[in-house]
């Protein structure tokens, strides 16, 4: 460590969307204007999104101190008070013993915060590369897969199939064409999902050298990162570190001196949510359509340009220079009897504190919602928990003790998946987020298959209508008939998977199904056709916020007199239940319905 | 443009899985595909022009009409959703009078519903000309809007 103090502000897409630039920036001009002696620095995701902008003060004894929320005027008194006078500003500064952070166990993130992320050096002084050189070096392929297979991973795009298992299948592979590849999967389309983004922009090495020593252990010469094209921020640090490990040769031929060659290539996706399937990632990457193989033959027998290859997602393969580093039997030491290690999940929603969470396998629940997260907004009451996108499914509250780990979540009806955690409350309406998922599903679905193509689309059709209050009796039987039909008809994981947001919520709150089709009741009060809004009058201040926001111009009234709701010109587009400072605007539903 | 245009189907003229990046950087050029440019995409690359659109129309990125001056993607991840996203979409509507899908007819915007820029704790949020705005009301997106709408 320097022996220089330092101030490091977390740069990425969240940071800087709360304002890191402009605190960077200040911060920078106070230091240069007070003459200390002091660096301003960059850095990647600290984690605590909710907290952001955040900035580290990094003493040049080694004490550390992290500040959240801070503006200009912060960056400006943290200058004055910490740096010059040597006293923190309580103000701003996070607690040593902030549940948020202390309860995570970091090691996928344990530079993500720490390090500027632009600089190879910084990497390489936490033990980068010390993973490929020990690989290169000291075990042959072979024992490389069986370090992996050891360790237990498994893969964290989804599936959760073993990593050493599918190392295994591509080395083992003949290849006709003589070459083989190695794929990152980095387009994390689940909606509510950023845990890739976030390890991209904050250590993007640690998944270069994880693809490093994949290619070395299964032979393979030539590898891709597919990245998001909606992740600009991640694309130019992973371009960066790219040309900063051909500087440091090791990319190229004969790497660290041995007689192991890669040649690396980023290739942004175009925008399709079927390219997270890894045969239409490659057909993506080839410039086809990105649509879905039949399988087999598996990639690992005929992937990329008909060679065999390699596909994992951005946290497995930085799983990978960990379990080199710390061994098989430590990495194994962490989880469960069959969820090895540690999994991050990206904790949004209604939530207190969301952000990014690095959590041992079988934490429960409860432990990662409430304990780190700190529970629900406005304390609300704590109704589900989305995991795992589309493909997932949601976990009502009677079952937040449920331990974190593959097979504990597949048999809730939800998936692991690659780490989206969405928190719901009572203002969630089930049917709704059932319905909303079908929505994204069907406008994504890449049209192969026919029952993905049309069944979706009925599906859609049907859940539309139920949240409209046109429901019948008869609809869940379709819902369920169709879903089963989606289920075995379709190629790829995106259509098998699709209907289990509908299936989970049906299994889990059923009787909000049955209140919207008969009662015509949305009790979460957000299906717009079965919703009112109006002014309690004795509450009503006359404030006329409601009325300028209102964009139909149904909310309306004279200055502190109270204000009413036509009807028929209202959209119920809820905004003036948002402004209004004084809860004199009120919902009904169902029966109340006037 | 046509310079930069001609130099970019030399520079990736014989690379494997080329289409897709001329695709992606002829649209930077240009602000979208212009039906030209993908013909002499197809005839550098050695498809057909059928083979060109259809991959141009499977991926969501790519564009058929010219880009407003200022483009806004109203985010609808799921954090988005269940933070109220839809609200947007109707403030965005009243002010713009335009739907999320469309340009503005005097072109100064073009407005996109996204499926998820991965500001997940942030929900709501809006992307403008590439910056994110995070923690949305109706009335703070307003005066967003309206503040892009004053400077020329």
């Amino acid at each position: 460590m320097s022996a220089r103090a330092e101030v490091a502000v977390g740069m990425s897409s969240c940071g800087i969307a709360s304002g890191a630039r402009g605190v960077f920036q200040a911060l920078a001009a106070d230091v240069a204007s007070s003459g200390l002696s002091c660096d301003v620095v960059e850095t990647g995701c600290i984690g605590a999104c909710h907290a952001e902008p955040l900035v580290e003060v990094r003493q040049a004894d080694g004490k550390k101190f992290l500040y959240g929320n801070v503006d200009e005027a912060g960056a400006k008194s943290i200058v004055e008070s910490h740096l010059r006078d040597g006293v923190p500003v309580t103000k701003y500064l996070i607690p040593e013993d902030y549940a948020y952070l202390s309860r995570q166990t970091r090691i996928i993130l344990t530079n993500c915060g720490v390090i500027d992320p632009e600089s190879i050096d910084q990497y390489i002084a936490r033990d980068g590369y010390a993973a490929l050189r020990k690989a290169l070096t000291s075990m042959t392929p072979e024992a490389v897969i069986e370090e992996v297979k050891k360790s237990g991973l498994r893969g964290r795009g989804g599936a959760g199939f073993s990593t050493g298992m599918k190392w295994t299948f591509a080395r083992d592979s003949k290849s006709a064409t003589g070459r083989k590849y190695i794929v990152c999967n980095a387009d994390e389309g689940d909606p509510g999902a950023f845990m890739n983004r976030s390890v991209l922009e904050g250590d993007p090495h640690a998944v270069l050298e994880g693809m490093l020593i994949c290619a070395y252990a299964i032979g393979a010469t030539e590898g891709y990162i597919y990245a998001r094209a909606e992740y600009p921020l991640a694309i130019k640090r992973l371009q960066i570190a790219l040309r900063q490990l051909e500087e440091h040769h090791l990319v190229g031929e004969a790497i660290l001196g041995t007689a192991f060659s890669f040649t690396l290539h980023i290739k942004e996706g175009a925008g399709a949510f079927v390219c997270g399937e890894e045969t239409a990632l490659m057909n993506s990457i080839e410039g086809q359509r990105g649509m879905p193989r039949l399988r087999p033959p598996f990639p690992a027998v005929r992937g990329l340009w008909d060679s065999p290859t390699n596909i994992n997602n951005v946290e497995t393969y930085a799983n990978i220079p960990h379990i080199l580093l710390m061994g098989s039997g430590e990495f194994a030491k962490i989880g469960t009897e069959k969820s090895k290690g540690t999994k991050v999940f990206a904790l949004a929603g209604k939530i207190k504190r969301g952000g990014m969470v690095e959590v041992p396998m079988g934490i429960s629940l409860r432990e990662v919602i409430f304990d780190i997260g700190g529970g629900i907004q406005g304390d609300r009451k704590f109704k589900a928990v989305q995991m795992g996108g589309p493909s997932g499914g949601c976990v009502p509250e009677s079952m937040v003790d449920l331990k974190i780990d593959y097979d504990s979540l597949s048999a809730s009806g939800a998936i692991m998946g690659s780490g989206g955690m969405v928190v719901m409350d009572e203002s969630t309406c089930m049917v709704d987020v059932a319905r909303y998922f079908l929505s994204f599903v069907q406008s994504e679905s890449c049209g192969k298959c026919t029952f993905c193509r049309i069944g979706t689309k009925r599906m859609l059709e049907i859940l539309t209508r139920i949240t409209e209050g046109k429901g019948e009796e008869k609809d869940i039987a379709d819902l369920e008939d169709l879903a089963m039909k989606v289920k075995v008809s379709s190629l790829c994981g995106l259509g098998q998977t699709s209907p289990n947001p509908v299936l989970t919520t049906l299994r889990y709150f059923r009787a909000e199904y049955d209140d919207h089709i008969r009662n015509h009741r949305c009790e979460a009060k957000k299906c717009k056709a079965l919703i009112r809004y109006h002014v309690t009058t004795e509450a009503c201040t006359g404030c006329m916020l409601c009325a300028r926001v209102c964009p139909t111009k149904a909310a309306r009234g004279e200055r502190k007199k109270a204000h009413t709701i036509d009807q028929d010109a209202c959209i119920r587009c809820g905004l003036c239940f948002e402004a209004c400072r004084f809860d004199a605007i009120e919902i009904t539903t169902g029966k109340e319905m006037v | 443009m046509e310079q930069a245009f001609q130099a970019l189907l030399e520079e990736w003229r014989g690379v494997k899985g080329n289409v897709i990046p001329l695709l992606q950087k002829t649209q930077d050029i240009y602000g979208y595909l212009p039906e030209e440019a993908m013909r002499r995409i197809a005839g550098a690359t050695g498809k057909t022009a059928s083979e060109i659109y259809g991959v141009a129309t499977f991926y969501a990125q790519f564009r058929f009409t010219p880009m407003g001056k200022h483009v806004m993607k109203v985010c609808h991840g799921t954090a988005c959703h269940v933070q109220g996203a839809d609200s947007l979409d109707t403030v965005v509507e009243s002010r713009l009078g335009v739907a999320p899908g469309n340009n503005t007819p005097d072109g100064r915007f073009t407005i996109e519903r996204v499926a998820c820029l991965g500001c997940c704790s942030l929900a709501p949020v809006v992307m403008i000309d590439g910056e994110v705005y995070g923690r949305l009301t109706g009335d703070k997106l307003g005066k967003i809007v309206a503040g892009i709408g004053d400077e020329k």
